[in-house]
């Protein structure tokens, strides 16, 4: 039988440990010391809680236990330094109880976690760590990497975060374009990776999409006033609401024109289309705006058909001009497609230089197929289907190739 | 306060020519003011090409000595610079300008224990 106390002490764990550890990091001006020091404080609320019942306020509880855990913890530690550090603990007014500090203290965490001197992948496992609550258990499964070697990681990046001084703050105003981005990269990267899995059998990972869905709610909460970080929270929600329908019964990958719309959540496609207004409206689009502008005029379509392509294009116009990469001209190339016919589209595509990539030569396949070009496509989903690692995508491309095989 | 190595990475090869490098010679003495001003600067120098390195090593009770840099490569450090500075952002921030004003990487590492 389950312990529902236990439960609700893991649902507790889970909200408030980035919270605890953001505040205890910066009384203790050390990682490793605010993770023991609130690792503490669960276990004593494994044991009391069951007991004395749930405080009413269990983050703050959390918050208070943790630091005093840290001052006692300080005092037994035989150095002069220490004891000196506790007493200077102890004569801090505490916990900040307002919301304004502890959201103060979540920033900075976001943005030690995301510090450039960090490599991607280590600030991806860092953030899901320290500020999401992931245990290194999950980070490892979800990157399908031994637990050893993520535990690894983790250590390796907090101790440089000690040792070279990475800051625990929010950087100043000239920096801050730049570092949010960083930011928002990482929060992105948990989405993408949760969307299409890069490799494994499954096509979505769903733990992941819902972690990125909520660590940019939490910076849509953080940063209201940023446009972009409204952006990126509209483009994770729009693309969220497809999720379902993106995925058939039997786990195969439905693209976009074959999915049933009226599987798309409504919710949260009112919640994307809204927020996608309400940061348009600032007059300061960046690349996440545009990207989320451009699936809320999918979301829009209650049919293919009635896809404003011409409107999807003169977006990706927008966004080729704030961020030109060949990975946006092949989108771009696909919406050409469809206003401008595929053989227009085909020979952009055609101009590209995409290597390593499968993405490339599954929309060339897919240009060739259309233009009855059937040999060249063919040859071109063997092309998709050697770079693809995506089970899922791997199957959708081969019932694709078989198809023109069968009309050939 | 912590102290930070900053050293430059240099191509291997031909010395430029002094067109080439008195302009970037004024960058770098630029620099070091602006860290002397800043009460940053510690210690800076810059180095012989890598050839001219001996290596040494002990093997037992005698030395194996070696003509040539340790590491086989195709760039060396070829000068440094010891700054004081707050925190990485900071030691980062004069990184940047070392890098602006020679052209070349340059690699940042903290010192350990503050330098003691």
């Amino acid at each position: 039988m389950r312990d529902v106390r236990t439960h609700d002490i893991e649902a507790v764990f889970r909200e408030s440990y980035g919270r605890a550890v953001a505040v205890l990091t910066r009384l203790l001006g050390d990682i490793d010391a605010a993770e023991e020091a609130v690792q503490d404080a669960f276990l004593i609320a494994v044991q009391r809680w069951p007991v004395d019942g749930v405080p009413p306020s269990p983050a703050g509880w959390i918050v208070t236990t943790a630091r005093n855990r840290a001052i006692d913890r300080l005092r037994r530690e035989s150095t002069r330094t220490d004891r000196h550090r506790a007493a200077a603990l102890l004569a801090d007014p505490g916990p900040p109880a307002e919301e304004g500090a502890v959201r103060d203290d979540r920033l900075r965490m976001l943005f030690t976690c995301c510090h450039p001197a960090l490599a991607p992948a280590t600030r991806v496992a860092l953030t899901l760590r320290l500020v999401g609550g992931l245990s290194t258990a999950e980070i490892a499964h979800a990157f399908l990497v031994p637990e050893a070697t993520m535990a690894q990681r983790l250590v390796r990046a907090k101790n440089k975060i000690r040792d070279a001084r990475i800051p625990y703050r929010v950087p100043a105003e000239a920096d801050l374009p730049d570092r949010l981005s960083g930011v928002l990269a990482v929060v992105y990267l948990v989405y993408s990776e949760g969307h299409t899995a890069s490799a494994g059998d499954r096509l979505v990972r769903t733990d992941l999409c819902a972690e990125a869905v909520r660590l940019a709610r939490e910076l849509a909460e953080l940063m209201p006033d940023e446009p972009e970080v409204l952006g990126l929270l509209a483009l994770v929600l729009l693309s969220e609401s497809r999720r379902s329908a993106r995925v058939a019964p039997d786990g195969s990958l439905v693209p976009l024109p074959e999915q049933d719309r009226s599987r798309w959540d409504a919710d949260l496609i009112t919640e994307g289309q809204l927020l996608v207004r309400r940061c348009l409206r600032r007059g300061a689009p960046g690349p996440y705006q545009v990207q989320a502008a451009i699936q809320a005029v999918h979301s829009d379509a209650a049919s293919p058909e009635e896809t404003d392509w011409r409107q999807v294009l003169a977006l990706y116009d927008h966004l080729m001009a704030l961020t030109p990469s060949p990975v946006v001209a092949l989108n771009r190339a696909v919406a050409v497609a469809e206003v401008d016919g595929p053989a227009a589209a085909l020979a952009l595509v055609d101009a590209l230089d995409l290597p390593r990539s499968h993405l490339l030569p599954a929309v060339r396949a897919d240009l060739l197929r259309r233009l009855g070009r059937d040999a060249e496509a063919a040859a071109a989903y063997d092309e998709a289907l050697a770079l693809a690692g995506n089970a899922t995508e791997r199957a959708f491309l081969e019932r694709r190739r078989a198809e023109i095989a069968g009309a050939g | 306060m912590p102290q930070y190595l900053l050293s430059l990475i240099q191509p291997d090869g031909p010395v430029p020519p002094p067109e080439v490098l008195e302009p970037i010679m004024r960058d770098v003495a630029a620099v070091t003011e602006r860290m002397r001003a800043a009460g940053a600067w510690v210690f800076s120098a810059g180095l012989h090409p890598a050839e001219t390195a001996t290596v040494v090593r002990s093997a037992g009770e005698d030395f194996l000595v070696t003509d040539g840099p340790y590491a086989e490569a195709k760039e060396h450090v070829g000068g440094f610079t010891i700054v004081e500075a707050e925190d990485l952002d900071a030691a980062l921030a004069w990184g940047r300008e070392v890098a602006r004003a020679t052209t070349l990487p340059v690699e940042v590492r903290p010192i350990a224990n503050g330098g003691v």
